[in-house]
This record gives C-alpha cells, structure tokens and sequence, in this order.
C-alpha cells in the first residue's frame, strides 16, 4: 500500500539559512504522527513547506502526498489534495465572517474536485454540526476570521476549520501552545473525532502535554532540522523525563513539560498544570 | 508566490460599448448662445433662463479650477467639449413605449432593462442618455403615493414651484467652478419629491450613460423629500471606451425637511481610462444635502471608475437633531486618481455625524481621503465619528488622507481615526491553505475591508457593488 | 510630491511684507564681518522673503492662522537689552545649577549670564556668532541648509537678521551626561522689533545629548509690554546612530508673535525624541520637520499647547520617512480656554522606498471654553505598501462620567478639573525621560493647569 505522505531527504532554508537539512518521513493513512523538538529544531518550517508557504525554499528532497508530487503544488492546491495546515499563529481577516470565510474555502475546494458547490442552507447544517465538535454556539460565525479572537480562541477555530474541510492529512503546528486545560480538551478532541483509516494527522509540538489526549502511533525527535530519533508512544515519555538534552547533546535543558512561565505570554487565562 | 506583480494587465471594462444613434448635439464651444440654446431646447421659462446665464457668467469670472486637489490632469478645454446631445428621436416627456428600441437595448445591455415587467420590483428608474431623460418607469405607481419621480426637464414643465423654489438652495451656482458650469449648462438629471410622512413605496433610482463622444455630461438631480418622509435613491453610471477623457460634472441637491430621510446611494463605474491612462471620463461632481430638525441624509458611494474622482458629498447639520453620514469605498487602479471624501457641517445642536471611509489603492492609483468636520458655535452637543482606511496593493500607489477638523463648539466631541494597511501576504496565504485561489483571496479580503460601507447599500445593490471591486481589482495582483 | 524646501505653498499675488523688515535687513547686511557664504544667504533670504512676502489664509500652511495682526505692525531697530541680572533668570532655570547654560538676551549672546562649564573634549557649545566668527566649517556646511530660506517666509526672515544665537556640536562616540539649555530671554530692548537668533546642533556619529530650548520674557515696563516678533530657527543634524533629547519650552510674553521652524535631519539608525511645549505668545506658530534620512532611524515627537484669552497657538508636525525600517511614533496634545484658538497640523510622508514603515500620529484636544476653537488636520501620505500607519484625532470637554466619579470619591469643584486636565497632559509630559527636567515641567504645567481653572 502506498503511504499517505511520504518525504524523503527533505531541505529548505528561509531566506540563506538552512533550516530544515534532510528530513525523511513516512506517514499512513489512519496514523497519528507527532514531531517533537527543542526551539528551532525546524519543526514550523517543516509543517509550512508542507503547505506551501512563500517564505520558504526547498532545495532538495521529495515530499509525495496521495500520489501527487507535493512540491510542485500551489498552496490552494494542496489543500484541494486534502492537505490541512492548522497555523501555529492563526491569520486574522478583518471584516470576514467565519461563516462567509469557511463557506468560500469549502466550496472552492468542491469546485476543485468537480462537485457541486453546497447552498447556503445545506453548509449551515453542515456548520451546526461541526460546530458541537468544538463545543461552540453558531453566534461564532458571524464574527470576524480570527479578529479579536484571544489565542484559545483562534486554536479553536483552527479545529472547527479542519472539522468542515475534512482534510485527508491535517498537519497542526503547535495547535497546544499558550491552550489552557479546556481549550487542550477540546482541540484534542476535534482532532481524535476526525481520526478515520483513510486519514493521518501530524501534531508539531514542543511538549509532551498534547499526547495524552491525543495518542500518536509515532514519534519524531527533530533537532537541527533532521530527524534524530523515531518510537513509539513511549517515546514521547521518555523525553519528558530527560528533556531533549538527551537526544540533541546540546546542553540544551529545555523541558518537555511545559513550565507555568510558558503560559504567562500568551493569552491563555488559567496557567493550568498538565 | 503572492507578492504584488508590477505588471498590469488589462482590464475588461464591459461597458464600453457605443450606441449608434442619430444624435442631436449642440455645437462645440460655450458662449451664452450654448446656455440660451439649452434652455431654448428644453422650453425653459424666463427665470431659468436667467439663472443659467448669472451662473455662466459668475462662471466666466472664476478663471480657473480649484487647484486644492491631490489630482493632476492636462488642462480642460472647454471650448472643445460639445454641453448637449440628445438622441434625435427621443420624444420629449413621451412614455416608455415610444422610446427608439435601440435605447431599450442599450440599457437592456447595461443590465438595466426599461420594461417595467423586468425590471427589479420595488426599483423605479430614471434613465439618463447623454443630456437627457429617456424614460422614467413606475411613475404612475409612484403618483399614486404623491410621489414626482420624473426627469428635472420634466420638473420645470411640471413642478415649476418646487424646482424654483429649491433649485440652487444647497449648492447655490456660485457655489464652485464645476458648480457654476453645471448651473449654466445641465441639460437634465432627476427630480424627486416626496410628500409629507410618505415613505416612498420603491427604491428610485437614475442611471446615467456617457454615449456621445466630445461632449460632457452635465446632470444636475434634485431630491426634496418634505416633512417626515423618507426616500432611498440610487444612481449608477457607465461610459463607452474611448480615447480622449469627457467631462462629467454633476450637481446632487438633496433636501430634507424636518424629520424626513434621505439615503442617497452611488454605484460610480465611468470609463477609467486604459491600462496606460489614456482616456476615462474626468467625474467633477457636488453633491450636497441639507438637513433640517431630525432629518437624516445618508450618503453611500462606491467608486471604482473615472479617471479622476474629484467628489466630496457633503451634509449640512442646519437643524437641531440632524444625522449626516457618508459611507465611501473608493478604488482606484491602473492610473485613476480620487479625491474624494465630505464635509460635515454641523450648525445645529445635538447634530450628528459618522463618516466611514475605505480607500483601495492599486496599480499606479493615487486616492485622497479629503474631509472637513464643522462644528460651528452654536452647535451645542455636536459629535462626529471618523474612520478613514486606507488599503495599498503594490508599490507605485499612494494613499493620502487630508482631514480637516474644526472644533468651534467646546460642548462638542469629534474623534478621528485613519489607518493604512496593506493585504498581507500571510492572509493570502492562509486563505490559499484554505483552498482559495489570489483572486478568490483577494476578493474576500477586500470585501472584508469594505464590509461596513456595503452594508448600507440596499441589497441588490451590495452584491453589485462586490462584484464590481472584484473587477475593478482583477490584474493588481498576481 | 512633497518636500522639505517647497513645503509651503506660496501665495505670491497681493502678498503683504513686515513692515520695516527690509530696513532691519540692510542694517544687518550692512553690519560688516559676514563671511561671503553668509552674505549670499542673506541676499538669497531677503530675495526670497521680498518674493513670497507674508502668507495669506490662501496659503494653506496658513490657512488656520491669520498674520493680519502681524502685518499691521511696525517693526524698528532694537533699543538697549534691558539689563538682565542671574536672579532674574532663576525662574526659568532647569536641573541642577552647574548644568551648562547658554543665555541669548534679545538675539544675543549674554556672555555674563551665560555658564558653560567644563565639557568632555569633542563636544563645543557656545554662540552661534562665535563660530562664524572663527569659520567654523560646520557653520558654513548647516547653517541654512536644514531650513533653507525657502522652506517658509520666517525662514527668510530669520536667514536674513540672525546675528547669534548657540552653536551645538558633539563628536563622535561622545554621550554629553549633562542636559545643555539654551534659555533665550527677550527683553523690553525687542520691544517693537524682530528677535531672530539660530541654533544650529551638530551630533556626530554615535554621540548622545540633550537639549532644552527656552523662550521667555523678562519685561519691567508696566502694562502690556509692545508686541515683538520671535522668529527663531533650529537646524539640528544627527549622525548616524546619534542621540538627541531635545525639549522646547515656549514662554513668552502674551504680546510676543513667535514663530519657530526646527528642522531635524536624521541619518541611519539615529534616535530624535522632542517634547514641544507652548505656553505663550499671543500668536505662536512652531513648525518641526523630522527628514529620516536612513533606515531604522526612531523619530518620537511629543507636544503640548495651552492657551487661553485670545491667544493662537499653531503645531505643524511633517515626519518625512524617505528610507525603511523607520518608526516615527507623535502625541500632541491641546488644552484651549477661554477664545483661545488652536491648530494642528501633522503630516507623515511614506516615500515608496520606506517599506516596513511604522508610524503613528495622534493629536488630542480639549476645550474648556464655550469660544475656544480648534483647527487639527492629521495627514498621511503613504506611497508604500508594507507600512503600519495610523494617525487619531479628537477634540471634547471634559468628561462628565470622570467628573462625576470624582465627585463621588470626594474630590469637588476645580480640583476635579485641576485633576482631569492634569491627568490630561501628564501623557505626553512623561515622555520627557530626563528626570530634572521632567520633574519640573510637570511642576510648571501643574502651576498652569490652576491658574487655567481660576
């Protein structure tokens, strides 16, 4: 059978900076994939070339996604494919109802694959539905994308976003970061109500936190833009308990659990303890 | 990639259609015997006559246009420009059913069908071709409520009381250059009244099409609605293509007397010149509203064609507890140029004013945001609320804003606010990760920005108005 | 398109002229001593003021403030400075006693009252006359070249009858700990005459200082004193990565027209930060120019104007951003009382070149009197995309809401006003970050705000 995404020896640099030197990866379909590293390990750079991003420059390696040769895509292009970026620092789109937003991406996508686009009154049920996965009233849809949201806030609707699109591969890139308990609740599970065989999700995280509530079927350690050590579930444990000094040799103690003062910069209200 | 691209491509103006038409034309050139001759062919009474002239000749003597202006543009030759033509088989003051069927086509073609069977319910129209009124539908709906919907030509035969008595009482021809041109030379325009606590059944609306060449356009509507009335009018406008730039210069006089309503909406898409500036009609319009105790005047435009915008709608405030507002989207690409913005003149007490503007700059466009706020002494309690934005795709655009703030009244508030900002390319990007294409991007966050302005177009309209920024923008970025 | 020279449109038809300008002007050309560079400038300014003349409500520079009152008046030949002694000055003195002082009594060095101390070698602060004299080629390479005779009529004006006023000049690397104040005093001597002194301010390279201007007046005469003109101009040029505080403090006699024009150029990554106050004059117009003439350069304007009677007191900000990266960032606050009459002007200029701009202008107003009057015009002109641009205007009474508060927290009658308007303008007074300074000047605008409520 052949992987959902697989990438193979993957460089990039954002400007004259390499920052990603060789990732290789596989991932199938109805698998949870998580990549973990230290700060700057190249973990967002990793999950932007994926979608496309403008800033970045790939400059060797392959990435094959369902068959389609990735790299050659534009973004809307991908995400036609049923590739999902949910952004670690979620666009704010003045003036644009979530409603109007999402309706827009959903039937461009539609269009994209020969099917119909949906009326306004059959992607309202639509909505009403996948907005219970996020545990949110319909008022949120006529609020602006993201504007004036706090950061929980536009995580979440990152999430709902994914519930509507419906992507073959969602890729969440430090969907965790600055959440407190219930916003880590709910966004892990938007992402296990959506875990089907013939979907795969990679979760970019820094810390272990996120995997309890999501159990990932593998594990990655990126550090200096290569991927320096694979596992299972129990991998993830392992780096809480010897910080990712052990792997990086650095003599970089970061920690793998989230320490309080991490919270205290973003918008999150309650500095929870995972 | 998303960056904004240099190059610009060539824009679809649809409307840049002619219609072959035998067409009467007064000769080129402007002398008293041009404003007699206009006023002879539309068997204008004596004081009208008169008026005209005094306007010429107090427009003889102001020498020159206003220079305050962020516009540039080669000199105007008034002398060149023919000031009336009027299709030769138009009857005057006839019904729609004698109306020569290559018009009907004209303004079927334009998405404006005549036929009142066809036409949008509940929207009556008047229909400009070059200097006068080819028809105006639903007038007889509209006598029913006391309504007079009907061409200014036909106001003068018709309501010569009210057109004398209001003519030239919000802007006086004296009032600017193109203010005095247009009082001695307009040819026709629209004439509204509404009576008494009548709130008037339908939409109006005027739609004006430049079709001779060498001439100008020179309307000059009149909308007086009476005591606790309230009325919503529309106007739009389309040009054909051609290669050298037209005056059009336009007087709006709105009154609305104690308590009444007037919502004055423009949907502006004149000829805006080639992708290399050549040609586009050159808009010089003054529109202004006076509102009395507890009336409203609310001005919405959308501009998007012309070459050159020069336009500031304007309110004013003379009774106690009257609402001015001013709504603007104006865009500008290839090498258009607008200047355009209002004046709040608040006279009375407890008066209010909102002014939102939203500026779009792309190609080599330059757009001015150019308003005045008014508080005059006795204007106890004033308050007015300004929101200028401004929005820039690409490099060699500008974007200005030139507001002007006079505070006489210490009871008074007045905030203002203005921002420039352009779209960012991690918004494009993000709406392409949602399966947008740039155009569709484009097209969303654009309409994002304008949101609160398109909210005050009646409905029908609105949607209109999105799709004409989509063209408007097509080709600014790649 | 904009620029720092043609700024200001002209309004040549049915110009009108100083009277007795042209005469003040001969006798200062006349005066032997002036270099040629000088004598050419002064050709060129009193060409050109002879060309323009005084602007009219046409000139929309002016629009706002009307100079008819000024072109009514004669102006002659200075009598004798009024003799000025230490203690006189002590009012208006800042800091600490040993700060270095400069005094300019009626457009004039005092060499007497003035105290400049010791300063660290590279850094020269003294008269103006001085350095012409002794062909300072700094002199000759600024002077005029900052605020050039066309940039306005006073400009002119001052180019042709500036005889002195103080000369900066700090050398590379060099960090001045100690503020310098230049404390201009006009005197009963200027009656009926113009006062027309220069600085000119010189930071090399990675230098670092701190300026405070003062204008004030130190009349005996009894009564209302005769109006006088202050035309003053400050060119001030920063090298790049240099550092400027500069404080302006204008105090004059209600019977003074003064009109100042401070022209800022800046080069790459330097750092200018202003704090403008305007107290008096019966007309007071202050332009200040901020040219960013590199990338990364920081421009922080911070004004306040109060005035009451009838008095007109005019700001005219221009933040030219010519090169990226830069941050210019401008609160000007007004409190008008009584008939008094304000206008505010602020322009920002994006040049395409200077992408990632990020500039904001505010300018706020209140008005404690039913005939106060303000005329605020905030202006952005942005030709390049990639900018962060805002500006906000407002202009209200005191709010009732606060009032009431007050009231119900015990605090009654003016020290509720005293309070509010105080808390008012402590906004942009607190960006002053010399603590003498700013200490005193809260104390001297606390004084004002009561004798504003009385």
């Amino acid at each position: 059978m052949m992987a959902l995404l697989e990438i193979v020896d993957l460089h990039a640099n954002a400007g004259d900076a390499e920052i990603l030197r060789g990732v290789s990866l596989t991932v199938d379909a109805g698998e949870v994939h998580a990549i973990m590293g230290p700060n700057g390990s190249g973990k967002s750079t990793l999950a932007q070339v994926l979608a496309g991003h403008p800033a970045y420059r790939v400059t060797r390696g392959t990435v094959t996604f369902a068959g389609h040769d990735l790299l050659d895509m534009e973004p809307e292009e991908r995400a036609h494919a049923g590739l999902f970026l949910a952004f670690q620092y979620p666009v704010e789109i003045p003036g644009v109802t979530n409603a109007y937003f999402l309706r827009t991406a959903y039937n461009a996508i539609r269009k994209a694959r020969g099917l119909d686009e949906l009326d306004p009154m059959d992607f309202l049920d639509l909505l009403e539905d996948r907005l219970r996965v996020v545990e949110w009233g319909p008022e949120i849809m006529e609020r602006a994308v993201n504007a004036g949201f706090s950061g929980g806030e536009k995580k979440r609707n990152e999430i709902l976003q994914m519930a509507v699109l419906e992507p073959t591969l969602a890729v969440l890139d430090e969907t965790d970061s600055g959440l407190d308990i219930d916003a880590l609740r709910i966004v892990a599970k938007g992402v296990n109500a959506l875990r089907r065989p013939d979907r795969a999700t990679v979760l970019v995280t820094h810390y272990q936190r996120l995997l309890n509530y999501i159990v990932p079927d593998r594990v990655h350690v990126l550090s200096g833009g290569r991927i320096v050590k694979s596992g299972g579930k129990e991998l993830a444990h392992e780096l809480e308990e010897r910080g990712y000094e052990w792997l990086t040799g650095t003599g970089d103690a970061e920690s793998v659990t989230a320490p309080a003062a991490s919270y205290a910069a973003t918008a999150s209200p309650v500095p929870a303890a995972p | 990639m998303s960056s904004p691209v240099e190059a610009l491509v060539n824009r679809e103006y649809k409307y840049g259609f002619v219609t072959d038409i035998e067409q009467e034309t007064a000769p080129i050139g402007l002398s008293e015997e041009t404003v007699r001759f206009i006023s002879a062919r539309k068997r204008e009474p004596e004081w009208l006559l008169e008026w005209r002239l005094k306007a010429y000749r107090r427009w003889l003597e102001m020498t020159h246009e206003p220079h305050w202006a962020n516009i540039h543009h080669e000199p105007i030759d008034y002398q060149a420009i023919s000031y009336f033509a009027a299709p030769r088989t138009q009857k005057p003051l006839g019904s729609l059913d004698d109306v020569d069927p290559k018009l009907l086509e004209t303004y079927a073609k334009l998405g404006i069908p005549l036929s009142e069977q066809k036409l949008l319910a509940g929207v009556a129209v008047d229909a400009i071709f070059d200097s006068v009124s080819v028809g105006t539908t639903f007038k007889a709906t509209l006598a029913k409520s006391g309504v007079f919907f009907c061409s200014f030509g036909e106001a003068v035969q018709e309501h010569p009381d009210l057109v004398q008595r209001y003519l030239g009482s919000v802007v006086p021809a004296s009032d600017n250059y193109f203010a005095a041109l247009n009082a001695a030379v307009f040819s026709d325009g629209s004439f509204v009244y509404i009576p008494k606590g009548v709130r008037c059944p339908m939409e109006l609306s005027t739609y004006f099409r430049i079709n001779a060449a060498n001439t100008g356009q020179f309307e000059r509507t009149l909308i007086i609605a009476d005591e606790g009335s309230y009325v919503s009018y529309l106007e739009g406008c389309t040009a054909p293509k051609r290669d050298e730039n037209q005056l059009h210069a336009a007087v709006v006089e709105l009154v609305a007397l104690d308590n009444a309503t007037i919502k004055y909406s423009t949907v502006q898409n004149w000829y805006a010149g080639d992708e290399n500036g050549v040609g586009g009609i050159y808009n010089f319009v003054t529109k202004r509203g006076k509102a009395m105790r507890g009336a409203k005047i609310s001005w919405t435009q959308v501009e998007t064609g012309s070459a050159i915008t020069w336009k500031y709608p304007s309110v004013i405030l003379q009774g106690d507890d009257s609402v001015g507002e001013f709504y603007s989207v104006a865009v500008v690409n290839g090498w258009q140029q607008a200047d355009t913005g209002t004046k709040m003149i608040h006279l009375g007490r407890n008066t209010k004013s909102t002014v939102v503007s939203k500026g779009i700059s792309a190609g080599r466009g330059q757009n001015s945001y150019r308003g005045q706020v008014k508080i005059l002494p006795k204007a106890s309690g004033a308050r007015n609320y300004t929101q200028c934005d401004s929005m820039l795709i690409g490099n060699r655009c500008g974007a200005h804003t030139f507001p002007y703030i006079d505070v006489q009244n210490s009871s008074s508030k007045v905030e203002h606010e203005a921002s420039t900002s352009k779209i960012g390319e991690d918004q494009i990007f993000f709406c392409k990760q949602r399966g947008m294409n740039t155009e569709n991007a484009i097209s969303v966050i654009v309409n994002g920005f304008c949101k609160e302005v398109f909210r005050e177009l009646p409905m029908e309209f609105a949607v209109e108005a999105q799709k004409l920024l989509g063209v408007s923008l097509e080709g600014s970025v790649g | 398109m904009t620029s720092l020279a043609a700024d200001v449109v002209t309004s040549r038809a049915g110009s009108r002229t100083l009277r007795g300008f042209a005469e003040l002007a001969t006798a200062v050309a006349d005066a032997a001593g002036d270099p040629a560079w000088l004598a050419d400038l002064r050709r060129a300014a009193v060409a050109r003021f002879a060309d323009v003349g005084l602007p009219g409500s046409k000139d929309e520079e002016w629009r706002f403030t009307p100079l008819q009152g000024l072109a009514a008046l004669q102006f002659n030949a200075p009598g004798p400075a009024m003799p000025v002694a230490i203690v006189d000055l002590a009012p208006f003195l800042l800091g600490m006693p040993g700060w270095p002082l400069l005094v300019v009594v009626d457009g004039y060095v005092d060499r007497r009252l003035s105290r400049i101390g010791t300063l660290p070698p590279g850094a020269t602060f003294g008269s103006l006359a001085d350095a012409i004299a002794i062909g300072h080629p700094l002199v000759e390479r600024h002077l005029g070249h900052h605020a050039p005779v066309d940039a306005s009529a006073f400009t002119a004006v001052n180019a042709a009858l500036v005889r002195d006023g103080a000369f900066v000049h700090v050398g590379a690397g060099v960090a001045l700990q100690e503020p310098l104040h230049v404390l201009y005093v006009a005197t009963d001597g200027a009656a009926g005459s113009i006062v027309a002194p220069r600085m000119l301010t010189v930071l090399d390279r990675g230098a670092q200082a701190t300026v405070i201007e003062t204008f004030v007046h130190l009349g005996h005469a009894r009564g209302t004193p005769r109006p006088q003109l202050t035309d003053i101009c400050a060119e001030i040029v920063l090298g790049e990565s240099a550092r400027l505080e500069h404080t302006r403090l204008q105090r004059e006699s209600l019977a003074t027209y003064h009109v100042g024009f401070t022209a800022v150029d800046q080069a790459r990554a330097s750092h200018y930060r202003s704090f403008a106050l305007a107290l008096g004059g019966r007309l007071s117009r202050h332009n200040l120019h901020a040219r960013l003439g590199g990338a990364n350069i920081e421009t922080l304007l911070y004004g306040l104007y109060v005035a009451r009677g009838e008095q007109l007191v005019d700001s005219h900000t221009a933040i030219f951003h010519d090169h990226p990266d830069c941050r210019s960032w401008e609160v000007y606050k007004g409190v008008l009382a009584e008939r008094a009459r304000g206008v505010f002007n602020g322009k920002v200029i994006v040049r395409p070149e200077a992408q990632r701009t990020d500039a904001k202008q505010t300018n706020r107003n209140l008005l404690l009197g039913d005939e106060a009057r303000i005329d605020t015009k905030p202006q952005l002109e942005i030709f390049a995309d990639d900018v962060k641009c805002t500006h906000g205007a407002t202009v209200g009474k005191l709010d009732d809401q606060q009032r009431y508060y007050m009231r119900s927290r015990g605090i009654a009658g003016r020290a509720v006003e005293v309070l509010l308007i105080t808390a008012f303008v402590a906004e942009v007074v607190a960006e002053i970050t010399q603590p003498q300074v700013r200490e005193a000047l809260e104390a001297l605008v606390y004084a004002e705000m009561n004798a504003l409520i009385a």
